[in-house]
């Protein structure tokens, strides 16, 4: 029984995956908050598939990248349940899953690129080839700085919905399902990582300058 | 003396920079796991959220394994989870609330979100024992410069007065930089005014005026006293004369703990109080400690102080309060616990 979550974007989503299928899988009601919704959707989740924490054997993670705050919840909540519950726990680059659902779902056929929304005028983008496999990236751009070759190719995510004047041929999915998150680690469909957050930025902190005079 | 019917709690406190899990057995401490990020500050000249947060998320787990190991206990055996739900920084309070519902969910024990000056006033029964109710807490740190009257430390709680600017710890901090002292400028300051004459210079009381004491009368300001500091140096500066960094510093904290006793004193007898607990990092500062001492003895006042290290940040103090909480049999938190920066003290314990 794999537990399966995403927090890198604005929805919080979670699954349980049996092996041969995904059995749950739950969206949040409402955008952010992640810190509060997460737990009572891994609670409902369980409890619709009808078993408790100590039936988990395994917790996948989406690891970004997507807005820090947000993502860290998922990633503090990943490593700590498979600490109490002694399982282990593997990372997935939020933007490969994106990538398989759009191969598999039909989305795209050939070349494409995953841009999510990373704020300050600003996208996660990483680039794939025809069957999902990510060719470049995770980083984070301006959409105007983004190469015209991959501009050109369908982008899925939030990123194209949010910029489609750089990004004219936007695709679904726009953000990450914990279900196919599942499917992505159950059938080894992505390189698994370290339960690691996907930052891409350093933290804005300034080096404070001289005192000023104050008379 | 430690029983097993007493409830075995886990507390984590992330509110800051300091990522705390402690772990007693009623109030008895078993452990107090601390990880750090203030070296990663220190060049900020003070406590950078996004770092923090960073550091709450990587220090998480190794610091609960930690508290285990120290305590002695596998984690199954705790009976309860509590955790800082604020006030702090909202993002590092996240992922400590965030890791706190997923013990309590995964070992299926119950959740305690609490309030982070509540705590500071609890942690003292792990070293001093029951506290006496009602009892009179000063609570000093860069982030807090609280006068609370506590009536009983798991539900009533009601604020006197507050800073109307600077805290007590961020006024140490922004003069030990004034001063070419390092972060964090407490234990600096201390050091420093150690061989410095505190009457050498007379620094401004705020909020001591006839004036204020009608509006403020418990209320602290200490963004005045700053300023006058820095005018003070730059005036010698300029007339090209050496600083004399020891006796500025024994005349600032002076005038800091002069204001804090004195107003803390103050409330206790207004409200017929006997006992009077000081808390947070600025509690470390052994002139302030000298001094409510001495000026309390005077009055009848009892003065309980934890030792520094139960003063600043830890998760030892979340899980004290979350101890008498338990004890006292108040509800657990649900699992939809938001964590709530600007919380105010009168919710200890949220629904
Ligand atoms: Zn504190």
């Amino acid at each position: 029984m794999l537990l399966a979550f995403d927090t890198s974007s604005p929805t919080v989503t979670v699954a349980v995956h049996d092996g041969t299928d995904v059995v749950a899988q739950l969206t949040s009601g409402e955008t952010m908050r992640h810190g509060e919704q997460l737990t009572p959707l891994v609670d409902a989740a369980l409890r619709e598939v009808g078993i408790g924490p100590r039936d988990l054997t395994a917790i996948a993670v989406g690891v970004g990248p997507g807005p820090f705050t947000g993502l860290r919840v998922g990633l503090v909540s990943a490593r700590t349940m498979a600490y109490a519950l002694q399982i282990p726990v593997y990372g997935a680059c939020s933007l490969d899953v994106l990538a398989v659902e759009a191969v598999d779902t039909g989305a795209v056929a050939g070349p494409f690129v995953v841009a999510s929304d990373a704020r300050r005028r600003e996208v996660y983008l990483a680039a794939y080839d025809d069957a999902g496999l990510r060719v470049s990236g995770p980083d984070v751009q301006r959409p105007a700085d983004v190469a015209e070759s991959l501009r050109a190719l369908p982008v899925v995510g939030e990123g194209a919905a949010l910029y489609p004047d750089f990004f004219p041929d936007g695709r679904a999915p726009l953000r990450p399902a914990a279900g196919w998150l599942a499917r992505c680690v159950v059938e080894e469909r992505v390189e698994l990582s370290d339960p690691e957050p996907l930052y891409l930025r350093r933290p804005d902190a300034e080096i404070p300058r001289a005192p000023k005079p104050v008379s | 003396m430690t029983t097993t019917d007493e409830p075995l709690v886990l507390g984590i406190e992330t509110s800051c920079d300091e990522t705390g899990v402690g772990i007693v057995r009623g109030h008895t401490l078993l452990a107090d796991a601390i990880a750090s990020s203030v070296d990663e500050h220190a060049r900020f000249g003070g406590v950078v959220p996004e770092v923090a947060s960073r550091a709450h998320l990587e220090a998480m787990v190794p610091t609960i394994e930690r508290a285990c190991e120290t305590a002695g206990i596998a984690l199954h055996d705790v009976d309860a989870i509590a955790v800082t739900n604020g006030p702090g920084l909202a993002g590092a309070l996240l992922v400590g609330v965030a890791a706190a519902k997923s013990l309590a969910f995964s070992l299926g024990k119950p959740l305690y979100g609490v309030n982070h000056l509540a705590a500071h006033v609890a942690v003292d029964q792990l070293e001093h024992g029951p506290l006496p109710e009602p009892c009179l807490a000063l609570l000093v740190s860069g982030g807090h410069s609280s006068l609370l009257r506590v009536t009983d430390v798991t539900g009533d709680i009601e604020a006197m007065g507050a800073t109307i600017d600077d805290a007590a710890g961020e006024a140490f901090d922004k003069v030990a930089r004034l001063l070419g002292l390092p972060f964090p400028g407490g234990p600096h300051i201390d050091r420093s005014a150690a061989s410095g004459s505190s009457v050498a210079i007379d620094f401004p009381r705020g909020l001591t005026s006839r004036r204020d004491l009608e509006r403020h009368r418990f209320d602290f300001s200490f963004s005045g006293l700053k300023t006058a500091v820095a005018r003070w140096v730059e005036a010698r500066e300029r007339s090209g004369e050496p600083v004399p960094v020891a006796d500025v510093a024994a005349s600032f904290q002076e005038a800091v703990c002069d204001v804090l006793v004195r107003k803390a004193l103050d409330a206790a007898s207004s409200e017929g109080i006997e006992d009077l607990l000081i808390g947070g990092g600025v509690a470390a500062n052994s002139r302030l400690r000298a001094m409510a001492e001495e000026r309390a003895s005077a009055l009848g006042i009892r003065v309980r102080v934890p030792r520094p290290g139960l003063c600043t940040d830890n998760g030892a103090m979340v899980a004290a309060l979350g101890s008498s909480i338990v004890g006292r049999g108040r509800p657990p938190s649900s699992y939809d616990l938001p964590a709530d920066s600007s919380l105010p003290v009168t919710t200890v314990l949220a629904g």
